[in-house]
């Protein structure tokens, strides 16, 4: 029986690792302007576990595109590790890559169906800059990889990834993390496409991984009750902005905000009431 | 009239792979509803919840067979039917199914009274399309749904008003009993509760008699269903009241499932998050013995060969497994008691420990 135990930790003191200063993205279309992420503030700590929630269009995916650098910001600042992030070339662009990963909601269209899963694990270990290391060690970084999270490596060698279960998938989308050790996690929505028994195992792995490599994990979602359970602290959005954010206690016990009141209480529970006529 | 509105009898079907392959999907499986009650099938993906689903409407297409057992809706035996007249006398009229993907069920180049008469004119020709648009019209303002919904296509509508439109739209035959297979999983948490409203709403008038709930959210079929079913690899392994479902789980597998629970309570992050290990059995060559056996922390070495019936044991509850009601509590109990043990000399604990057990 293997356990993890991560006790809340205040991280106000710990270094900065991810900070925004008025992260804005605007979408034209035609003369409509939408704006899906408007002047946030945020300020992610090193080994920190953040959940960003929010219902669907307000804005989460726009934000870690962002985050990613897969999507300009039409205006604001992004501080990586207290320094302004400068991704402008495709170098550095790499660069910031091997410090910051991210695992998808949708596992199926997360692998590309052409790579097997020896190359999508080869490719991990070249970025971290073992290219030269012998077949060996390779072979060895990957089955210790993959038993990480519960999967064979010698039943997955030479196979492609449709040939896997979607709960397989997500799991060696985990492993890949592991090998790649990167300073910062995105974690969107990953347990949305999986059912509920398979999400405690998914979890359960992100933390132990989490307190292994010390990274940083940003997670996205609308699962109130998911990241009130593994949270340190939570952001709530609406419409683009954050509307509240706090140590994860304070936000769900004691909301301030009406639109986390409305949101928790829309949330199904176990111990209370679920009122239906507020809707 | 009787009073039970679904009874299954010992229903088993099978998927035929492209190798000529059995899979039992559903195996011997039996249930009741009883008029103005809703039932839950909570499950793990793959468990059979929505080929159960799918084969109680009696509309069977390859590679889904029917192979034994009756759905009587009603006191109306369907089973065996032939699928076309299935489709125009049973389907919509005595039962109704909402699909998991609902959201994509609407051809997007027509508009939704369209979907409406099609359902209408394919068990009536003779209705008139005012008297339709009447008729949908009533329906939808009786719902609390926007009228001007059914002059628009189905892009025009947001995700939620579309799953609410599809659920409309399958039941304005009133049906007697309703399938709704994961109606809310793609929703947002405030669509899915003007979703469930409406399915509850439609509870209260009387316009279903009865509901099937499909969903693998516990904290959701609590608060939505009477009563719970829990089904692994094909088969039912417990039933009860949801209350006693969640609370007092006997099963070794349902109470697994309870203790994925997650809901933004307090005292949630002070409980141990536990998963079940190990994955289902594959159904073209099920286990001889209890299906579960193999992940199962309380097996005996008998289980994995003996086959196991499903027992009564307490008035409206029913539970798959070798081993005695008490014997199972008991052993709960005490792990319960170990756990609490545990948690209390845990060290800084006091602010809630965020604690998850791996492969128990």
């Amino acid at each position: 029986m293997s356990e993890t135990t991560s006790t809340r930790r205040d991280f106000s003191k710990a270094p900065s690792c991810l900070k925004g200063v008025g992260v804005t993205r605007y979408f034209h279309t035609g003369k409509i302007t939408t704006k899906a992420v408007d002047h946030v503030d945020f300020d992610f700590h090193e080994g920190e576990l953040v959940s960003i929630v929010g219902e669907s269009g307000s804005g989460k995916t726009t934000l870690s595109k962002m985050l990613l650098g897969l999507l300009k910001e039409t205006d604001g600042q992004i501080y990586y590790q207290g320094k302004p992030r400068d991704i402008s070339s495709r170098a550095k662009l790499k660069e910031y890559w091997s410090g910051i990963q991210a695992i998808f909601q949708d596992p199926f269209s997360s692998f590309n169906t052409f790579n097997k899963i020896d190359t999508v694990l080869l490719d991990c270990i070249n970025m971290r800059g073992g290219k030269n290391l012998p077949k060996e060690k390779k072979n060895e970084m990957m089955t210790e990889a993959c038993s990480f999270v519960n999967l064979k490596f010698a039943e997955l060698t030479n196979k492609y990834p449709f040939e896997l279960s979607g709960g397989q998938m997500q799991r060696l989308m985990i492993a890949r993390i592991f090998l790649l050790k990167p300073k910062i996690l995105l974690a969107d929505e990953p347990t949305s496409m999986i059912d509920a028994c398979s999400r405690a195992t998914i979890l359960d792995m992100l933390l132990q991984l989490r307190d292994e490599i010390g990274m940083t994990v940003i997670f996205i979602t609308h699962d109130i009750g998911l990241a009130y359970y593994i949270s340190d602290s939570i952001y709530i959005m609406e419409h683009g902005k954050f509307v509240e954010s706090g140590g994860a206690d304070e936000v769900i016990l004691h909301p301030q905000a009406p639109y986390t009141k409305r949101l928790i209480s829309d949330v199904p529970k176990i111990h209370e009431v679920w009122d239906l006529s507020t809707v | 009239m009787s009073d039970v509105m679904l009874e299954v009898k010992n229903l088993t079907t099978k998927y035929v792979t492209r190798f000529h392959e059995d899979v039992y999907a559903v195996d011997h499986v039996s249930l009741k509803i009883e008029r103005g009650k809703s039932l839950g099938i909570a499950g793990e993906s793959g468990c059979g919840k929505s080929t159960l689903a799918l084969s109680l409407m009696g509309y069977y297409f390859p590679p889904l067979h029917y192979m034994s057992g009756d759905i009587i809706i009603d006191g109306k035996n369907i089973s065996g039917m032939d699928p076309d007249k299935v489709r125009r006398t049973v389907l919509g009229t005595e039962i109704a199914y909402i699909p998991q993907a609902a959201m994509n069920a609407l051809n997007p180049t027509r508009k939704i009274r369209k979907f409406i008469e099609d359902v209408i004119l394919a068990h009536d020709p003779k209705v008139s399309k005012k008297d339709i648009y009447e008729l949908a019209q009533n329906r939808f303002a009786e719902l609390g749904l926007p009228v001007e919904a059914l002059d628009k296509h189905a892009v025009e509508l947001s995700g939620g008003m579309k799953q609410r439109v599809v659920i409309a739209i399958s039941t304005i035959l009133r049906p007697k009993v309703l399938i709704a297979d994961e109606p809310s999983s793609a929703l947002d948490v405030t669509s899915q509760k003007m979703v469930i409203k409406m399915l509850r709403d439609m509870m209260d008038k009387g316009m279903i008699q009865a509901m099937i709930f499909i969903t693998h959210e516990l904290p959701l079929l609590y608060n939505v269903t009477d009563d719970i079913m829990v089904m692994y690899a094909g088969q039912i392994v417990e039933r009860g009241s949801a209350k006693e479902m969640v609370f007092d789980p006997v099963h070794p597998y349902s109470r697994g499932l309870m203790n994925s629970i997650l809901v933004p309570e307090e005292g949630t992050r002070s409980v141990k998050l536990t998963a079940i290990p190990g994955t289902p059995p594959n159904l073209k060559n099920p286990p001889a013995g209890c299906r579960f056996a193999e992940r199962c922390r309380y097996a005996k070495p008998e289980c994995r060969y003996n086959q196991m019936p499903i027992i009564d044991f307490a008035p409206g509850r029913t539970y798959r497994c070798g081993t005695s009601v008490e014997e199972l509590r008991e052993l709960y109990r005490k792990e319960d008691e170990m756990n609490a043990a545990e948690a209390s000399s845990d060290t800084g604990a006091a602010d809630g420990p965020v604690r998850l057990t791996k492969g128990v």
